[in-house]
């Protein structure tokens, strides 16, 4: 072959001899997702290593002292002998730690919802795409009339019927996510599906399930990604909507959400700090995945590059 | 056009039976009533009696009959906590989240149409940036967060509005509003800016879109050559045609605000049906519960109908579309 005809398959080495690297590098070049990362990271090794960081178990009764209740940011232990950086609840509990705790059960709720709703979502999406007709009108009518509803409505009437408890909210919000993916889903397979490289193993004789699983999915990922993101971020925002009005996770697994709603009643009478902190960590946290949220939407979608 | 509007209804009512099905045996998911209405030290020829009175014994399809044609005679059944019909401690509720989704949608209009505006006029002025960037707080701030920092800033700390309840109220047409008084309005102030702003984001986005695709337009550049103030072309011919999506919206969207005022109300202790709802979930006040569910749902599907029938009757290319597949 002479030497000047150029390989039309062969990959730009420049370009993409180190695609994580240059994926990372592109997206680093905006400080605010620079920032959300960040404070991302720092927020779920924070959750992940509650245990270590906090000065008591928020959850062991044994731990808390009463005659330590409703003291402000700073005030001293008379027993334990440690400072509470961030004040006490009523019961005595040191908030730093619950809020820590508590940061644990608001992303793990999060988390496991959105990454369900994925799968879930992202399954049937594809499937309506690549099978069309009757398949496709029916998943697709099911999205409709579930966009249709506010989310909070539909997991109000969720956990109405089931009652409170952590499997209760993260079923709720599975059911209130699961069609923007599929809806995601469906938008980009029926692009993907049309190529022909889809075409191509479909003549080859390559099985549906190989076709969705192997060839199709991969190349819907990105926009799937993006939308997981913003979809935590929605839950967790949920999730501590429902605690605090009092339907969502049971008091023994106190979430943000549940947190702030048990120090609201003392915000009249002006100890605002066991609401307040809660408060300013689920903003921190959902403003985070937000920023990288957006930043993600920017890198991955080549359209809107430049 | 009829056969289609005819199916849309057909649809919607098919909607509404799948949705009785569904809310009844969910209720019927739930612990069993008697349990929270008789003392547990009740006899249990007592608790027999009881249980017959409410219907509880028979099979429950018997029971899912029963509701149904309780649904049609407007009858849902009677209050556990209230003792007085479902659909009526409802509706006693009910004007007050209609007055203050009204103003809140009032207010969003307000605020998110002329910061809009702005920001699509003068996209790259730092007040553009700033309000683009409190919209997307707008969007991602939980509202119960929002509702509550009013209170610990103006309510609490400032001292400059109350933090919860509707004030004075005055009677009109047999029903209490709360916008009639001063009191009355100091008490709407915050629970109706915290229900706005989330729409408010949403209006001020698509005003701001609007503007920036309808700015180039040749009409508007016309205006601008034949010599119109700056004021007009921008108060008549952009912001007529920036109206249109924005009022679309607005119409659509209602039924999620009054969704919504389920949150606002909870933290004002604003009496609507939304705290209703939260309190009777709390107190497994299942009429309450039936009913509120019913009656929402219906007021969406009846929205979504609307729209369609709507979009229907508005847009031909809907119907010849329908008409060629056949």
């Amino acid at each position: 072959m002479p030497s000047d005809i150029v390989d039309p398959f062969a990959r730009d080495p420049e370009a993409t001899a180190r695609p994580l690297r240059d994926f990372a590098r592109s997206y680093l070049r905006s400080p605010s997702g620079a920032v959300g990362l960040v404070l991302l990271v720092l927020i779920v090794l924070a959750a992940l290593c509650a245990p270590l960081l906090s000065f008591q178990n928020p959850y062991d009764l044994l731990q808390l002292d009463i005659m330590d209740g409703q003291l402000p940011p700073g005030a001293s232990s008379m027993a334990a002998g440690y400072t509470y950086l961030l004040g006490t609840d009523d019961q005595g509990r040191d908030m730093y730690s619950a809020i820590l705790y508590g940061l644990r059960i608001s992303l793990g709720v999060g988390v496991i919802s959105a990454t369900t709703a994925a799968v879930i979502g992202a399954t049937l999406g594809l499937i309506a795409a690549y099978r069309g007709g009757r398949v496709e009108a029916a998943i697709m009518r099911l999205v409709d009339f579930q966009l249709s509803f506010p989310t909070i409505l539909i997991a109000l009437m969720i956990l109405a019927v089931l009652g409170k408890g952590i499997g209760n909210v993260i079923l709720a919000l599975v059911l209130v996510e699961w069609a923007t993916f599929a809806r995601t889903a469906r938008g980009v397979g029926l692009v993907e599906s049309r190529k022909e490289y889809i075409e191509a193993s479909h003549v080859m004789g390559v099985p549906t399930w190989r076709i969705l699983l192997q060839h199709l999915l991969p190349n819907c990922i990105p926009p799937l990604i993006v939308i997981a993101t913003v979809q935590v971020a929605r839950a967790i925002s949920l999730e501590a909507t429902l605690s605090f009005l009092g339907v969502g996770v049971p008091i023994t697994q106190p979430s943000l959400g549940l947190l702030i709603s048990n120090g609201y009643q003392y915000m009249f009478s002006g100890m605002y700090w066991m609401s307040v902190f809660p408060g300013l960590s689920l903003l921190v946290t959902i403003v985070a995945i937000n920023l990288v949220g957006d930043r993600l939407r920017d890198v991955l979608n080549p359209r809107k590059d430049s | 056009m009829f056969a289609s509007i005819l199916q849309r209804i057909g649809q919607a009512v098919f909607v509404m039976f799948c949705m009785t099905v569904v809310v009844f045996i969910g209720m019927n998911l739930i612990g069993n009533p008697i349990d929270l209405l008789i003392s547990p030290s009740a006899t249990p020829a007592e608790r027999a009696r009881l249980i017959a009175e409410f219907g509880l014994d028979q099979p429950i399809w018997v029971q899912y009959w029963r509701f149904l044609v309780g649904l049609v005679h407007l009858d849902l059944g009677t209050s556990y906590i209230f003792n007085e019909p479902a659909l009526r401690v409802i509706m006693q509720r009910f004007p007050a989240t209609i007055e203050l989704a009204l103003a809140a949608t009032f207010l969003s209009v307000l605020i998110g149409v002329p910061l809009g505006l702005y920001a699509g006029l003068r996209p790259y002025a730092p007040l553009s940036r700033f309000i683009m960037t409190g919209s997307i707080l707008g969007f991602s701030l939980p509202t119960f967060w929002v509702g509550m920092m009013f209170i610990l800033v103006f309510s609490v700390q400032l001292g400059w509005l109350p933090s919860g309840g509707r004030g004075d109220t005055v009677t009109l047409l047999g029903v209490k509003w709360s916008f009639l008084t001063w009191d009355g309005l100091s008490h709407m102030l915050l629970p109706a800016l915290n229900l706005a702003l989330f729409k408010a984001s949403l209006i001020l986005r698509l005003t701001r879109a609007g503007v920036a695709e309808v700015l180039p337009q040749d009409y508007v550049r016309l205006a601008h050559a034949k010599g119109l103030s700056a004021r007009r072309v921008v108060f008549v011919h952009v912001l007529k045609n920036v109206m249109i999506p924005v009022v679309t919206v607005v119409g659509l969207e209602f039924g999620s605000v009054i969704a919504f005022s389920v949150v606002t109300e909870t933290i004002f202790a604003w009496p609507g049906m939304g705290k209703l709802i939260i309190d009777s979930i709390n107190n497994l006040d299942r009429p309450i519960i039936v009913a509120y569910l019913m009656i929402i749902v219906l007021l969406f599907v009846t929205i979504n109908l609307v729209v369609d029938i709507l979009y229907t009757v508005l847009d031909p290319r809907v119907q010849f579309s329908k008409a060629r597949t056949r």
